[in-house]
């Protein structure tokens, strides 16, 4: 089967300056990745560079069979990021959001009550502008336009931050679910204990390259620390 | 491409209907601009009657600055950005969809800065017709030159100042060919004034061109 990432020595820039220096990666169909590391370690280039967001300028770099350095406009329509900022206009409610998105994609607005329903955006929430959200119904508000869009690559930056404890479980669920359907899904963390549990294999980066990649059975004492930093 | 426009306009005006911010912050200041401009000619009717073309035209341009800037604020946040590129719609077609939001918006402005200057200025209209095909012209071009140049300063921390020395300058060509076409329609100078709108077609027709063909990399570099 084709990887769903495949990286070799790939170098990205953010602006003029090297963001990803030399990344070896591949994630397969199916498998959760999960990307720990220090500040400014590269995880979050790392993202952005595998949703053609980041111009990969030398090295292999293809996802979902397209090349990342020819072919990005192809990569980001089957690739699905969610960032640091929930990617919500502020004015438009949940389900206005999720229905932009849906249509933007060409997909069936059939798609946007389910996924609001999986996020339990409901009721009152459904309606109301996403600037008037806190931030983990914000987070949960983009989560639903994962879901309704349904990438063959989920690209999650610090997905558990700023949701509480049952959203986080939501999360969870929802990552194992999409991953068993055969959705890759590469998820950065600063807090290795939440992270862990979902993925079947760990890279840490540091300095812009991957310093380590192992399956999640050997790292059983790294889940103690606060962070793998 | 043309239904990305679509969806892409209606999202930006959906936004603006929320945030009602043309309606209570752009079109005040047109209209404060064409008083503002009365009170500094005086009040003789006929010096007010002449300058009124130049003046409305003067008003629609910095209105203009105001809507295109507002258009991209909407995409200001990283988050918005990255999601509007990921989304898998066309650049042609959000360059034209959010041309076409601005175009609304400022078709709303001049109805109002038109409806200014015949009860401000007392301006009678001798060939109406001329000043609506003038206008309609002018306005696809302010469009389309605003977007383009929004695209090109969005990513920019300087952009809100940027803009306006960008575009004011580029869209000069509008403001001669408006105001005098406006001139002739209120005369009534049928042949002189259609002559002025060989420039506002050409200039809308470029921009638009330019526009549909450059957006995409303009996006990628903000």
């Amino acid at each position: 089967m084709a990887s769903a990432v495949h990286l070799r020595s790939a170098v990205a820039l953010a602006g003029r300056f090297p963001a990803l220096s030399g990344v070896d990666l591949t994630v397969a169909p199916g498998e959760v990745v999960a990307v720990l590391g220090p500040n400014g370690a590269g995880k979050t280039s790392l993202l952005r560079a595998c949703a053609g967001l980041l111009p990969v300028t030398s090295g292999e770099a293809l996802v979902l069979g397209c090349d990342l350095r020819s072919d990005r406009t192809a990569v980001r329509r089957r690739v699905g990021l969610l960032g640091h900022d929930a990617s919500l206009y502020e004015e438009l409610t949940a389900a206005e959001n999720v229905r932009f998105a849906v249509r933007a994609a060409g997909m069936p607005v059939a798609r946007v009550d389910p996924a609001l329903e999986r996020l339990g955006l409901v009721g009152r929430l459904r309606r109301t502008p996403a600037g008037r959200l806190s931030a983990g119904q914000r987070r949960r508000a983009a989560l639903a336009v994962l879901v309704a869009r349904a990438p063959e690559l989920w690209l999650l930056d610090e997905p558990h931050a700023g949701l509480d404890a049952s959203a986080r479980t939501l999360l969870d669920g929802l990552v194992r679910e999409v991953a068993g359907a055969g959705a890759a899904v590469l998820l950065s963390s600063h807090e290795p204990a939440l992270a862990l549990p979902l993925a079947d294999r760990v890279v840490s980066m540091a300095g812009g390259r991957v310093a380590g990649d192992e399956r999640k059975p050997v790292l059983a004492a790294v889940e103690g620390q606060p962070d793998v930093a | 491409m043309w239904r990305d426009a679509l969806l892409v306009a209606g999202k930006d005006l959906r936004i603006e209907l929320r945030s009602r911010v043309a309606l209570w912050q752009v079109v005040p200041f047109a209209v404060l601009v064409l008083v503002l401009f009365a009170f500094a000619l005086g009040p003789g009717r006929s010096t007010l009657r002449t300058a009124a073309p130049g003046l409305y035209w003067l008003a629609v341009l910095f209105s203009t600055v105001l809507a295109t800037q507002r258009s991209f604020a909407i995409e200001s946040g990283e988050g918005t950005r990255d999601g509007l590129r990921l989304a898998g719609i066309d650049p042609a077609g959000v360059f034209l969809g959010k041309a076409a939001a601005v175009a609304v918006q400022l078709v709303v402005i001049q109805v109002v800065l038109g409806a200014g200057i015949v009860v401000l200025f007392d301006v009678r209209f001798g060939a109406i017709w001329l000043a609506l095909v003038a206008s309609l012209l002018a306005t696809l071009g302010l469009a389309a030159a605003g977007v383009l140049y929004g695209a090109l300063s969005a990513g920019l921390r300087v952009r809100e100042t940027l803009l306006p020395l960008l575009v004011l300058p580029i869209v000069a060509p509008v403001l001669i060919a408006g105001s005098r076409a406006w001139s002739a329609a209120i005369s009534g100078a049928v042949a002189s004034g259609a002559s002025w709108l060989k420039i506002l077609g050409p200039f809308a027709a470029v921009y638009l061109a330019v526009g549909v063909a450059l957006y995409g990399p303009l996006q990628e570099t903000a």
